[in-house]
C-alpha cells in the first residue's frame, strides 16, 4: 500500500470543535503535511482561526498562502473568500473563482485537485456538517485510489455532510471523532492499511 | 453487469492525454489570438477549461478546441471564461482601511497620484479606489489606469452596472474600510441594477494591457494588483513582479491580494512593509 504524503480534511457546521478533537490527537511530528477546508463566514480574516486552531494540537497550523510549499507536521488552511487548491505534489494555490455548492472555500476543490496531484498517497478526512460539500470530492479520492474517512453521521455535531459522503463513494473507514486520529496516525505511518 | 475497473496504467495514460490536449489548446489559442495562457497555473486553469467543456456541452479538450479555432463566439466565451474574475467593491475591508490610514497621507505629499489597477475585470475594485480618494480629498489629482486583458471585461468595466443585490455587501464592505458616506450616494438603483454615478468613474482610465506580454507603459504612484497573479504559475509571478516593479516609482505602493505573497520573489528585497499584517508594500530599492 502507497504510503500518504498529503491528508485533505473538510469540515462545515461544528467543525471547530471537531478540527480541534482531531489536532489535539495528532502527534507533534506527523510526517505529513495537512490541509484544510473548514467552512467560515466570509469576514473571518482568518487568523483567529488559525491561532485558535494551534492552541488545540501540537501541529502548527497556518493560513494558506498562494502557492505555498507544503512541510510536514503543518496544517494549511483555507482562507476565508477563496478555494485552497493543490496545485501539483507539495504546493498549494488559490482561487477566487466562483464558489461551489455555495461554498467557498469548498471542500470538492480542495479534495478533487489533491486527488489529482496525488493519487493514491493521499487520505482524506470528512468530518461534521451540514451541507453535501465534500461529497464529489471523496468520489474523486476513491476514484484516483485514494482512503478516505468519515466521522460516523451517527454521531457527528451534524450528519448531514458525513452521511453524503458516505452515500456517494465507499468509503474506507466510517469513525467516531474520538477514534479517528489513532486511525489517521496509523495510516500515515503504515502500521495499518 | 460489473463495470470494467480500469488499471492504474490506464488512468495515468488518460490523465497524460488530457494534460496534451490541454498544452496543445493554449498553444493554438496563443498562436491564433495572442493571448497567452500557457504559464497560467494549471489546476485551476484545468477546473475552468473542464468547466468550459461542459458548458459548451462537449466531452473533450481536444473537441474545445476545434470549437474556439473556428467559432468567433466560442472563441469570445473561451476567452470570458478563462479570464473573467468577480471581485467585489472594498473586497478584504481591512486592506482599504489601511490603504487610507497608511498610503493616503504619502499620496498628500504628491502633486499628481498616477494609480495603476492591474487586472481590473469588472472594475469594481478601481470604483472603490475612486471613492476611497473622493472622500480623501485627493481624487482630482489623480488618475487611475484601470487595466484588463480582455475588452469584454472592461467595457462592462466602463459601464459600472452591477446586481443590485451585491449592493448590501458592497455596503457593509464600505463601512468597514472606514467610508465615510453613506454608499448609496455612489450609485442610482434601476429595477434589479445598481449603476455607479459617472462622477466616481471621472478619472478612471479602463484601457487594455496584458499583464503575460505588454511592457510597462507609464510610471505609477500606486499600483494595486490583487488575486491576479493566483492564477500563474512561478515562473509568469516573477515576470509580472519584474513588470510591476518597473513601472513603480521609487517610494511608490504596492497592494496585493490578502494572501499573495513576495516571499521567495527576486523583488522582495526592493519592497518595504507599509504597514504589518496587510499586503501594502512600499518600493524602496
Amino acid at each position: 500500500m502507497t504510503r500518504p504524503d498529503l491528508v485533505v480534511v473538510g469540515t462545515s457546521l461544528g467543525g471547530l470543535n471537531a478540527m480541534s478533537a482531531l489536532l489535539a490527537s495528532l502527534p507533534a511530528g506527523l510526517p505529513v503535511p495537512i490541509a484544510a477546508v473548514q467552512h467560515r463566514a466570509v469576514d473571518d480574516d482568518g487568523r483567529r482561526l488559525a491561532t485558535l486552531l494551534q492552541e488545540r494540537g501540537r501541529l502548527r497550523v497556518v493560513d494558506a498562502e498562494d502557492k505555498m510549499p507544503l512541510e510536514h507536521a503543518t496544517v494549511y488552511l483555507a482562507p476565508a473568500d477563496y478555494h485552497l487548491l493543490v496545485e501539483a505534489r507539495g504546493l498549494v494555490a488559490l482561487s477566487t473563482d466562483p464558489p461551489v455548492r455555495s461554498a467557498r472555500p469548498s471542500i470538492d476543490v480542495l479534495f478533487e485537485t489533491a486527488a489529482d496531484a496525488y493519487g493514491r498517497a493521499l487520505i482524506a478526512v470528512l468530518l461534521t456538517g451540514a451541507s453535501a460539500d465534500g461529497a464529489d470530492g471523496v468520489v474523486a479520492v476513491k476514484a484516483r485510489g485514494g482512503r478516505v474517512l468519515v466521522e460516523d453521521p451517527a454521531t457527528a455535531e451534524c450528519g448531514t455532510m458525513p452521511a453524503a459522503a458516505v452515500a456517494a463513494a465507499a468509503v474506507d473507514y466510517i469513525l467516531p471523532l474520538s477514534r479517528m486520529g489513532e486511525y489517521l496516525v496509523a495510516l500515515v505511518e503504515g502500521t495499518r492499511t | 453487469m460489473a463495470l470494467p475497473v480500469k488499471p492504474p496504467a490506464e488512468t495515468g495514460a488518460a490523465e497524460s492525454v488530457e494534460a496534451l490536449e490541454l498544452e496543445l489548446l493554449l498553444e493554438a489559442v496563443f498562436r491564433l489570438h495572442g493571448y497567452d495562457f500557457r504559464d497560467y497555473a494549471r489546476t485551476s486553469l484545468r477546473r475552468r477549461v473542464a468547466g468550459l467543456v461542459r458548458s459548451e456541452g462537449l466531452r473533450t479538450i481536444s473537441a474545445l478546441q476545434e470549437r474556439v479555432l473556428h467559432d468567433p463566439q466560442a472563441w469570445e466565451r473561451f476567452l470570458n471564461g478563462i479570464s473573467v474574475s468577480v471581485s467585489a467593491m472594498f473586497r478584504d475591508p481591512g486592506f482599504y482601511a489601511a490603504l487610507r490610514r497608511h498610503a493616503v497621507p504619502l499620496l498628500r505629499t504628491y502633486p499628481f497620484i498616477r494609480i495603476w489597477q492591474a487586472g481590473c475585470s469588472l472594475g469594481e475594485e478601481a470604483y472603490s479606489l475612486a471613492i476611497l480618494l473622493e472622500e480623501e480629498g485627493l481624487y482630482d489629482r489623480s488618475l487611475i489606469y484601470a487595466t484588463d486583458m480582455n475588452e469584454a471585461s472592461l467595457r462592462r468595466a466602463r459601464e459600472g452596472i452591477y446586481p443590485a443585490d451585491l449592493m448590501q455587501k458592497f455596503t457593509q464592505n464600505y463601512l468597514q474600510a472606514g467610508g465615510r458616506r453613506a454608499f448609496s450616494e455612489y450609485y442610482t438603483a434601476r429595477y434589479d441594477l445598481a449603476i455607479v454615478r459617472p462622477a466616481v468613474g471621472r478619472n478612471i482610465v479602463f484601457s487594455q494591457h496584458n499583464l503575460v506580454s505588454d511592457a510597462p507603459f507609464n510610471e505609477f504612484n500606486v499600483i494595486l494588483c490583487r488575486n491576479v497573479m493566483i492564477y500563474f504559475n512561478r515562473a509568469l509571478q516573477e515576470r509580472t513582479h519584474a513588470l510591476l516593479h518597473a513601472s513603480l516609482s521609487m517610494f511608490g505602493v504596492l497592494g496585493l491580494g490578502a494572501r499573495e505573497s513576495l516571499r521567495l520573489l527576486p523583488q522582495e528585497p526592493c519592497y518595504e512593509p507599509l504597514v504589518e499584517g496587510e499586503k501594502l508594500y512600499r518600493r524602496i530599492a
